[in-house]
């Protein structure tokens, strides 16, 4: 399993756009992968979970890789948080 | 006649019998039912073809109001896909054996409560998002594959809100105009609006019954008025403007999507003006080019305290990402002489045309420009984003300028946040600057001229004052050789040069703005497609040979 953390720097947060962004980028994997928020665990492959989440600029979440492809999402979806979150 | 005053969204003019369009609120039943295997076979059928509608209206809303706007129908799949959404439908079906309608219909009320109960706007509004999915796919169950029909006469829709998919849906040939009782002028619905060009009203406060349902109706968009049963009197005045906003309209049917070429093939760029980001659905719709003069002053001037980095960062990133790598060129903060902010704490000046303005704020208050800076570099990584410095006088402002923007890229680098490359460009609009032109090129990407200072610091004239209105000639031979200068200036450097100040947009100088070579004019969104007109009619090189004789 593979562990990510990252501080949101988008001033609007993770809201519905982006979270569609996100899901549609996880849903490349088949590995399962989880964003959680304060203890918070949700999958990140449904949009109403991260939503659910609203998480803001400055808060910090962790996405947990877990499965077969862990090592090829840790490093798109990393990435893909750095550049559009 | 009564009359409901709301708030505009987009201005024009409709004037038609009133419709009060009401959602198919069925009521959902709960019905038990033999095989919760088949029920369950439905409802992904169901689904099925749900995703495949809001595909269709995905592809529908990316032509006719662009990619950023059509996003929502994408989201919508999403939610429609989304797991927790699928398995509470199925576990309601499967552990109380009831018809798949009762299951949507429940799970939508749960999740949308979830989101009513965030405590942050945004979450609060999607709430209807979810209930718009929700709705959707109990139609489908229920057999109703289209919705939003509206096949009678064109009407002004009147609604309690719309959801975005409801918008797009209706056959604009049907829809005049509509108005909602609830819905801000942020919504979805807003903004989509403005991008498909209806006039509409949001939070205006009417009865949705038969004192309006099949009235006769004008929407006034420029004031966001609506006049249920007109009298005569405002019926022919309003008839009237919407006569002469449709031949608008017509110029701008044929005119759009055509390149800016006169008839012996010479180009010109024709950009926008703007003074908010409200206005960008003007410049989409009337077709320019880019912008070639976004007014920061805006934000400023709308607040009350020094806007954040982060704030304005926002609005250049969300200007970037619409015109998408369309060039945007964005003028730093222009303070001052008739354009006052309190919180400035500026000192009252005896002249203030004269004064303490735009660039000669920004440089002795460097801390106010490097924050814009910021924001304006790392807004470029996200577009086609040009920066103008206003009220140049001297190649030592310039390199003054170059030295902050080199500080401010250093940190910028140094704190490892991603950044853009913008051209960088000045406006002439003192006399110093078009005179030293020649010198000025050397040190930046592009010029563009505001006419409106560069005429009253030439002509030693106070625009605000009209008693002066008989002196005042716009088209002054002292400017317009000006001009000529500056354009040639700029081409003998290698660099481009434009107007933006309101002789842009002067037809009678059109022709010899192309024949100077002007390589761009920015103008107001309204007054591009008329100049466009100009441009296709023109031949340069016959004007010239004209004007010789």
């Amino acid at each position: 399993m593979k562990e990510f953390k990252y501080v949101v720097t988008d001033p609007e947060g993770i809201h519905a756009r982006p979270a569609g962004m996100l899901v549609k980028a996880v849903k490349e994997f088949s590995c399962d992968i989880k964003i959680a928020k304060d203890g918070k665990a949700m999958n990140c492959k449904a949009i109403f979970g991260i939503m659910g989440l609203a998480v803001k600029q400055g808060e910090e979440v962790t996405l947990t890789f877990d499965g077969a492809d862990e090592d090829a999402a840790y490093e798109a979806i990393s990435n893909f948080m750095k550049e559009n979150l | 006649m009564q009359i409901y005053q709301g708030k505009s969204v987009f201005s024009g003019i409709a004037i038609g019998k009133i419709r009060v369009y009401k959602k198919n609120e069925r009521q959902v039943k709960r019905v038990k039912v033999e095989n919760p295997d088949a029920e369950m076979a439905r409802f992904e059928e169901a689904k099925a073809k749900g995703i495949a509608q809001l595909g269709v209206l995905y592809e529908k809303a990316c032509k006719e109001v662009g990619e950023a706007n059509a996003a929502i129908f994408e989201v919508h799949q999403m939610m429609m896909e989304d797991d927790g959404y699928n398995e509470s439908v199925e576990n309601i079906i499967k552990s109380q054996g009831v018809n798949a309608e009762y299951a949507v219909a429940t799970t939508g009320d749960n999740f949308a409560q979830m989101f009513s109960a965030m405590d942050d706007d945004y979450m609060r509004e999607r709430a209807a998002d979810v209930k718009d999915i929700s709705e959707r796919l109990i139609s489908i169950l229920n057999g109703d594959d289209t919705d939003a029909s509206l096949n009678d006469e064109p009407a002004i829709i009147v609604a309690d809100d719309l959801a975005p998919s409801e918008t797009v849906q209706m056959d604009k040939d049907k829809v005049l105009s509509f108005v909602t009782v609830h819905g801000s002028l942020n919504s979805h619905t807003a903004i989509l609006a403005r991008t498909m060009a209806i006039p509409a009203l949001v939070g205006t406060p009417l009865p949705l019954d038969e004192s309006v349902d099949g009235k006769l109706g004008i929407v006034d968009g420029s004031d966001g008025t609506i006049y249920v049963d007109p009298d005569e009197e405002t019926l022919a005045a309003m008839q009237k403007r919407r006569t002469e906003e449709e031949e608008k309209k017509k110029l701008l049917l044929t005119l759009k999507g055509k390149e800016n070429i006169t008839l012996d093939g010479q180009k010109i760029l024709l950009y926008a003006n703007i003074g908010n980001i409200k206005d960008l659905a003007a410049v989409m719709q009337n077709d320019a080019g880019g912008i070639g003069l976004f007014r920061s002053e805006f934000i400023y001037l709308e607040q009350d305290h020094y806007p954040t980095e982060e704030e304005q960062f926002r609005i250049y990133k969300q200007a970037a990402e619409t015109m998408a790598g369309k060039r945007v060129i964005i003028r730093t903060l222009d303070i001052g002489a008739d354009k006052q902010c309190d919180y400035f704490e500026m000192e009252k000046e005896e002249n203030p045309a004269l004064g303490c303005r735009a660039i000669r704020i920004c440089l002795t208050r460097p801390e106010i420009f490097k924050t814009q800076l910021r924001a304006l570099f790392r807004a470029s990584a996200y577009g086609k984003i040009a920066i103008m410095y206003p009220m140049i006088t001297s190649v030592g402002e310039v390199r003054q300028i170059k030295a902050i923007v080199e500080e401010v890229k250093a940190s910028l680098a140094e704190q490892g946040i991603e950044y853009g490359n913008p051209e960088q460009g000045i406006m002439i609009e003192t006399p110093a600057a078009a005179i030293i032109s020649d010198e000025l090129a050397k040190e930046v990407d592009f010029f563009s001229i505001g006419t409106n200072d560069l005429s009253q610091y030439t002509l030693a004239i106070d625009r605000q004052n009209t008693k002066l209105d008989p002196f005042f000639d716009p088209h002054h031979p002292a400017i317009l050789r000006m001009i000529r200068m500056v354009v040639e200036n700029a081409h003998k450097a290698g660099i481009w040069a434009g107007i933006c100040g309101e002789l842009g947009a002067d037809q009678e100088l059109t022709k010899e703005f192309l024949a100077m070579g002007v390589d761009e004019l920015s103008v107001s969104p309204g007054n591009i497609l008329p100049l466009r007109k100009i441009i296709l009619e023109t031949n340069v090189a016959e004007y010239k040979a004209g004007k010789k004789c």
